[in-house]
């Protein structure tokens, strides 16, 4: 017998809790919908792209009414089906023709009512808001038959509704009660700017209006609008978009507790713990809500108590905004005005129409204002929302992104301008147009969800930026770049740092130790999470916790980099890049024995022997090893090589041993897993031979010592390391080196950078705890010794000669 | 002419974990979930012929290596958008033993 589920509401936010239900509890519910519009659910942040006549009702469904029947939900819709009464008693809901619906729990999706100004002749024909599938037919028929439209209200709404008329035709006036558009989401400036803009296009502006009366012609239909100066306009067709008020009338009646919105807990619930309330219609902590990224993460929550699993909570996240309004960019994230305590970044070039302003506490961004070009709105507002501490950039902050240098799509970072056939993913060939097809024809709102449609940044990642561009130029105003929390992925909805942070003190030692605790959607959780977590595991309890091959990588596994015809690379260690003809004959003979189609040198400093068949990488290890040479690490999540000029010994430049000080490192750090891989170079003088400053820590020899450098990259965003320290012995290079890559071991997320994490982070509170603070640093390098003693085992060794893991290496059988 | 073939303990193959039976079809991949249910599947993804015995098992499936495709080990179906099939076999455990239900072993 499956438990009652009733909706009240059938709109974005009702349908998008059952859609999350239905992923997580298929089976518990026998679900019933009532909803007074006589559609399915349709994408009503898409009507203004209706008005335009740039798509059209059937392209806005989200769930038509064949995905009811599918998922067997009854849907009662139409006007005659509107819900009017709730017996909380007898646990029902009353439709208005009588229809019945039993519930055991019951959700309150009823959304918001446009606010219509009690103005004489506010009731007359030709008086509309801008809020359904209604109201866009009823414009689009003005649009045919009139001539004079009036719309009341400059906000996002207003503004679209406007521009929608007039492309429709119509000669279009917006009525705005102060000097500044949208003054909600910009500044004087960019609503200037933005006005301008509009103007050129044809729209007329009344600011500062105080609208005292609509008058009527002899069929009682709206004629013209009377302002209190006096002014009179011809006006045909009035549209009200002066903001909405949630639409708590049944709520109110049946005795919930309501104040501005139904009142909701964290969890979602009301007054009655078995009626929950999601979307506009809603107040949660004093809260009310318009936009759809935050009903997205109500609806995860609702839906997650609703399956009876208990454990989400809502929070909301800051909100971003643009305006759909073809060629008019447009972004505003938070406090964009500022007060005394803040600082004001801005950029201005009038005759390009740019205008950019970030707003600073603390060197922390608190909100952004942007117009004509919003390239980097999603970046500050992810730079927001991390609370990044940007003093290490503000002075090339406001130029954007754009100096990181992506490398593999040519520079490009403006996705709105690009054409269909440009190639955004390089690594899995997709084009913008594929991308926009998808997010369109399958109704995909995250970049989650685009990458798993189109494979578009789940490569390498570099061009994740330029994809969220292009979601948010294809979906406008309510695109949110992160619409909740980063979580590790579809099984948790818990992030990096908040699964870190359970495992010491609840003691938990294995993975499904973890995916037990923290209730995880998949017990065995996915290729994603369990690598991530076994490398936690690792770090948090050196020496304790065994590490657990079936979580790894085939690479970091097999102990050799995986090719595309499943063959193997074996790259043995070379400390410092030094190796001797010695070893090189022993190379060459296993290159001969084993049949080793390629032998290659690669950029740090090594040899790559390529193609190996995986039953000879046994053998052959057994052969280096028999010659000394240990494992690279070349396949690992682990430090890499340490690169090394000649240095003092030889070169007639150099200042220092940067070979001695390279091997001595190498020899400190090797076989240490790391959350991402990790290289190091050592370079003997200013003259960096070593291109040590885009390495994870770079060191470059003076003639007074060492200085230390730290989260270069040189792949997928080229990032020059920032300068850490200088100081006067290898000794202390040492010790620097194990404390940072210790920090970076117990802090950086799995799969991330040093080049991200310290933007993660920022620089000083690095610094503050490696270079200013001299007991942490210590106990950070002790930890990072302490832990080396566990992981200094040649990997090869233990397959080779120990018996370890030989199973993954050998057929079962052969038949 | 078909037949089953003992193929080892299920104790050779690690939990979440898979090894491969060499046939002159070709390499078969046979799987152990959690729950010790055994699964074979052609040892190569529909995508790019990846080996997905080097693949990470997770519930009923495994993660490609090469590309992060997902297949089912119960079907041999990609999950998620991803379109393609690998040829599943029969594989069984009768007290301890692993089966592999062949066709056509001694092919020609």
């Amino acid at each position: 017998m499956r438990d009652k589920l009733v909706v009240i509401g059938n709109g974005m936010a009702g349908m998008r809790t059952v859609e999350e239900l239905l992923k997580i509890a298929p089976d518990k519910y026998d679900i019933t919908v009532f909803g007074a519009e006589p559609y399915g659910n349709y994408n009503r942040i898409m009507l203004s792209p209706v008005l335009t006549g740039e798509k059209t009702i059937e392209e806005i469904m989200i769930n038509n009414l064949d995905w009811y029947k599918d998922n067997n939900i009854t849907l009662h819709a139409g006007d005659d089906k509107k819900a009017v009464n709730i017996d909380r008693r007898n646990q029902k809901v009353i439709a208005a023709d009588g229809t019945e619906a039993q519930y055991d729990r019951l959700l309150l999706a009823t959304g918001s009512n446009p606010f219509i100004i009690p103005l004489p002749g506010h009731d007359l024909d030709g008086v509309i808001s801008f809020r359904d599938i209604a109201d866009v037919e009823t414009m689009l028929k003005a649009s045919k038959e009139k001539k004079h439209a009036i719309v009341i209200g400059g906000g996002l709404l207003g503004l679209e509704a406007a521009n929608g008329l007039m492309k429709q035709g119509m000669d279009v006036t917006v009525v705005h009660n102060l000097e500044v558009l949208m003054n909600r989401q910009l500044d004087e400036p960019s609503a200037k700017l933005l006005e301008q803009s509009l103007v050129e296009r044809g729209l007329k502006f009344k600011m500062n209006a105080n609208t005292s009366e609509l008058t009527a012609d002899e069929n009682g239909h709206v004629k013209s609008i009377v302002f209190s100066d006096g002014e009179k306009l011809p006006a045909e067709l009035v549209v009200m978009a002066v903001g909405i008020r949630p639409n708590i009338e049944l709520a109110q009646k049946v005795g919930l507790h309501c104040e501005r919105g139904i009142v909701v807990n964290d969890t979602l619930q009301t007054f009655d713990p078995k009626i929950y309330a999601i979307g506009e219609c809603i107040q949660h902590r004093e809260e009310l809500f318009g936009l759809v990224a935050p009903i997205w993460d109500q609806a995860k929550v609702a839906a997650n108590h609703l399956a009876a699993y208990g454990i989400g909570i809502y929070r909301t996240q800051a909100t971003s905004t643009k305006l759909k309004v073809t060629g008019i960019d447009l972004f505003s994230a938070g406090d964009f005005s500022g007060d005394d305590d803040t600082d004001e970044v801005i950029f201005q070039d009038p005759k390009r129409g740019i205008y950019k302003k970030v707003v600073l506490k603390e060197d922390k961004i608190i909100g952004s204002v942007m117009y004509g070009d919003t390239m980097d709105g999603s970046w500050y507002f992810q730079l927001m929302k991390d609370g990044t501490n940007v003093a290490d950039f503000r002075d090339s902050l406001l130029f954007g992104q754009a100096h990181m240098g992506d490398s593999g799509h040519a520079g490009v970072n403006a996705a709105a301008d690009l054409p269909d056939s440009a190639e955004i993913c390089g690594c899995n060939g997709v084009c913008k147009g594929d991308i926009v097809k998808a997010i369109t024809e399958e109704n995909l709102y995250t970049l989650d969800e685009v990458r798993a449609s189109t494979k578009a940044s789940a490569s390498c990642g570099s061009c994740t930026g330029l994809v969220e561009q292009v979601i948010a130029s294809t979906l406008g105003g309510d695109y949110n770049p992160s619409e909740s929390q980063k979580t590790i992925c579809a099984c948790t909805s818990y992030g990096h740092d908040q699964v870190r942070d359970a495992i010491k003190p609840n003691n938990l030692k294995s993975f499904h130790a973890v995916s037990h605790f923290l209730e995880f959607s998949n017990a065995d959780g996915c290729h994603v999470c369990r690598p991530a977590i076994n490398y936690y595991l690792l770090a948090a309890w050196p020496g304790e916790y065994e590490d657990d091959l079936a979580s790894r990588f085939t690479n970091e596994r097999m102990h050799a980099n995986i090719q595309k015809d499943n063959t193997y690379t074996v790259v043995p260690r070379m400390f410092g890049g030094v190796t001797t003809a010695k070893d090189l004959r022993v190379i060459a003979d296993a290159a001969d024995k084993y049949e080793v189609p390629m032998v290659k040198v690669t950029g740090g400093q090594r040899i790559d022997l390529v193609g190996v068949k995986k039953e000879n990488l046994i053998p052959m290890w057994k052969d280096l090893n028999d010659a000394g040479m240990v494992s690279g690490h070349a396949y690992g999540k682990a430090l890499r090589t340490v690169k090394t000029c000649i240095g003092s010994q030889y070169c007639r430049f150099g200042t220092q041993d940067s070979t001695g000080a390279g091997i001595r490192i190498e020899e400190m750090t090797w076989g240490s897993w790391t959350p991402a891989k990790f290289k190091i170079a050592v370079s003997g003088c200013p003259r960096n031979c070593a291109e040590a400053t885009i390495k994870d820590i770079g060191i470059v020899a003076v003639d007074s010592g060492w200085e230390i450098y730290v989260a270069g990259n040189g792949g997928i965003k080229v990032r020059v390391s920032d300068f850490l320290v200088k100081v006067a012995t290898e000794d202390e290079v040492l010790e620097y080196t194990g404390a940072f890559m210790q920090m970076y071991r117990e802090q950086g997320h799995h799969n991330e950078r040093t080049a991200p994490w310290i933007e993660r982070v920022g620089l000083q509170y690095i610094k503050d705890q490696i270079v200013e603070n001299a007991e942490k640093r210590k106990a950070y390098y002790e930890g990072f010794l302490f832990s080396q003693k566990f992981s200094q085992k040649d990997p090869w060794k233990e397959r080779a000669s120990e018996g370890v893991a030989q199973n993954d290496f050998i057929p079962l059988a052969e038949v | 002419m078909s037949q089953t073939i003992e193929i080892g303990k299920l104790t050779d193959i690690p939990k979440l974990g898979s090894r491969v039976v060499k046939t002159k079809q070709g390499d078969i991949a046979v799987f152990r979930t959690m729950d010790d249910e055994v699964f074979a599947l052609h040892d190569s993804c529909p995508h790019k012929q990846g080996a997905l015995s080097q693949g990470i098992v997770h519930g009923k499936s495994v993660t490609c290596p090469l590309h992060n495709w997902v297949i089912g080990l119960d079907d041999g179906e990609a999950k998620g958008h991803d379109k393609g099939c690998t040829k599943t076999f029969e594989a069984r455990l009768e007290g301890g033993m692993v089966y592999l239900f062949l066709e056509d072993v001694i092919a020609a």
